[in-house]
């Protein structure tokens, strides 16, 4: 920790300082926060998407399922699309696309970098890579991808809007009513839609990449919203991707019958 | 109501040098700057410190305080606590040239590379007209007081010192980004933004927002949507079709 790069800092002209950084704050304390609740969220949703059981109670189905597009599934809440194998859990079909939209996201990639590849750990705090290209060359390039994601995770926003709405059903599948359930489906979905309108990419393409704002006033007033909706990204980030979980968490907990749904009407 | 603090400041130059401690008086209200003047006035004469304005508005006092990017005018003693120690050193991803001074030329050479704005031509009556909501993107831009504590702390180059010659840094890709939502600008920015600039090598840690005195989003306002920019050129297959076939105008 207290070697500086011959490279880096440490670069012959520069202010000698046998010091990796003298900042005195914690600011270890950010990146580690970030590893821990990372890898908290990859082990409980790989769990959850390899266990293929307890994703379904009637009317609610687990965001890491929907939507369910095989045969295999318990519930209908999708259309089967085709019949696959017993053993790969639905879930692993349709993980491409929330996790592929999370791993290029521009927030994701700045706490990843910083915390995991630790490239910077923190500002000012020299990295321990001897060589660095950024996003230039594969597999980083592919980040340039992520609009692609966002455009999918749109879909599947609908998707989630729709089970959401199903889920204004009772046990026998009639309409018009409502449990906890439907509140914290619906909540779900609320979140995966401010987490997707505050996307980077998202501003972009409503208006961002627009020279003359005055010749596209409607598209002007979209990009503006987005960008109000943008700067909280890093907050919808993280609100999303707890909620997601404690989603799943709840359906299952109805499922393996541990709690009751509590009715409303 | 004074009190003596401890000073820890790097001198020497580029043959070598190191910290050394200081003890030196503080009174309400001051930063740090007026602290090291006053360290010069009182103990060490030939200190060399760059500093102009002090009212953070032209850029000459970067330095790093208790190793972050900061301007030492803009920087209250009243943020420490009387006994902590304070520790000063000049920008580390510059030469150094003497003390808490470096040799800030990569900015001066950067900015040069950069295409120079290209206005279309002027209207019949001799005059540019534009509209606020197109100019109000690039004048967040406009803020830059040029102070390079961005350019200091990417670690792109602050840890990479062979990366210099491939990467303009934020202060300069930001530049680019202003040209390029200029509403009267006509240069197409982004391939040089991307292949000649190093746009690619910024991975948006944000370290330049953190430490811009000014306050401007770089990485958010200038840095992502620049990116996004050069995904439209570079790596989406319809607009690439789009601008062959001569449609897609901004
Ligand atoms: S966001 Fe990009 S340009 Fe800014 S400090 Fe980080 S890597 Fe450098
Ligand atoms: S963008 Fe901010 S940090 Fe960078 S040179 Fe300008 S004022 Fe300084
Ligand atoms: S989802 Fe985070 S930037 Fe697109
Ligand atoms: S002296 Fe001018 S910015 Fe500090």
């Amino acid at each position: 920790m207290t070697t500086v790069a011959p490279s880096g800092t440490g670069a012959p002209g520069r202010a000698r300082l046998d010091v990796r950084t003298l900042r005195t704050d914690r600011w270890w304390l950010q990146p580690l926060l970030t590893v821990l609740a990372l890898v908290a969220f990859i082990v409980y949703s790989t769990v959850r998407a390899f266990e293929n059981a307890n994703y379904y109670a009637e009317p609610y189905i687990s965001p890491f399922y929907a939507p369910c597009i095989t045969t295999q599934c318990e519930g209908s809440t999708f259309p089967e699309l085709f019949s696959g194998p017993a053993f790969i859990s639905p879930a692993l079909y349709i993980l491409i696309v929330p996790l592929g939209f999370r791993l290029t996201c521009y927030y994701y990639r700045k706490a990843y970098y910083r915390s995991f590849w630790m490239s910077p750990p923190a500002c000012a705090v020299a990295e321990p890579h001897g060589s660095y290209t950024g996003e230039t060359r594969f597999p980083l390039i592919f980040q340039n991808l992520h609009r692609y994601f966002f455009y999918a995770g749109l879909v599947f926003n609908v998707f989630l809007t729709y089970e959401a709405l199903m889920s204004f059903r009772n046990e026998d599948g009639e309409w018009f009513h409502m449990g906890l359930g439907t509140v914290i489906l619906l909540t779900n979905a609320t979140l995966l839609w401010l987490y997707s309108l505050s996307c980077h990419s998202c501003r972009h393409v409503v208006g961002g990449r627009l020279k003359h704002f005055s010749k596209h006033p409607v598209r002007y007033k979209a990009w503006t919203a987005v960008s109000r909706l943008n700067t909280s990204h890093m907050k919808y980030a993280w609100i999303s991707l707890v909620f997601v979980a404690f989603t799943d968490f709840y359906v299952r907990l109805l499922a393996t019958g541990a709690f009751d749904d509590p009715r409303f009407f | 109501m004074s009190y003596e603090a401890n000073l820890r400041v790097w001198r020497g130059d580029a043959a070598g040098g190191g910290l050394q401690d200081f003890t030196v008086t503080v009174n309400e209200g001051e930063v740090v700057l007026d602290i090291l003047h006053r360290l010069q006035a009182t103990q060490t004469p030939d200190l060399a410190v760059r500093w102009n304005c002090k009212a953070g508005k032209c850029g000459s006092c970067s330095a790093e305080i208790n190793g972050r990017p900061r301007l030492l005018c803009l920087t209250r003693m009243g943020t420490f606590t009387e006994d902590e120690v304070i520790t000063v050193t000049p920008l580390r991803a510059f030469p150094v040239m003497r003390d808490l001074v470096t040799d800030v030329s990569f900015n001066y050479e950067k900015a040069a590379q950069i295409p120079a704005f290209s206005p279309r031509p002027r209207e019949a009556d001799g005059s540019h007209r534009m509209q606020q909501i197109d100019v109000e993107r690039p004048q967040e831009f406009r803020k830059c007081i040029e102070c390079f504590l961005c350019q200091d702390v990417c670690h792109v180059v602050r840890d990479h010192e062979d990366n210099k010659k491939s990467f303009a840094g934020p202060r300069f890709l930001m530049r680019i980004a202003e040209l390029d939502m200029h509403p009267l600008d006509q240069l197409d920015r982004k391939d040089v933004a991307q292949e000649e600039h190093g746009l690619g090598m910024c991975n948006i840690t944000k370290c330049c927002s953190e430490v811009c005195p000014e306050g401007i989003k770089i990485t958010d306002n200038a840095l992502i949507p620049m990116k996004e920019r050069v995904v439209d050129r570079k790596y989406v297959p319809s607009t690439w079709l789009g601008r062959t076939i001569g449609r897609r105008k901004g």
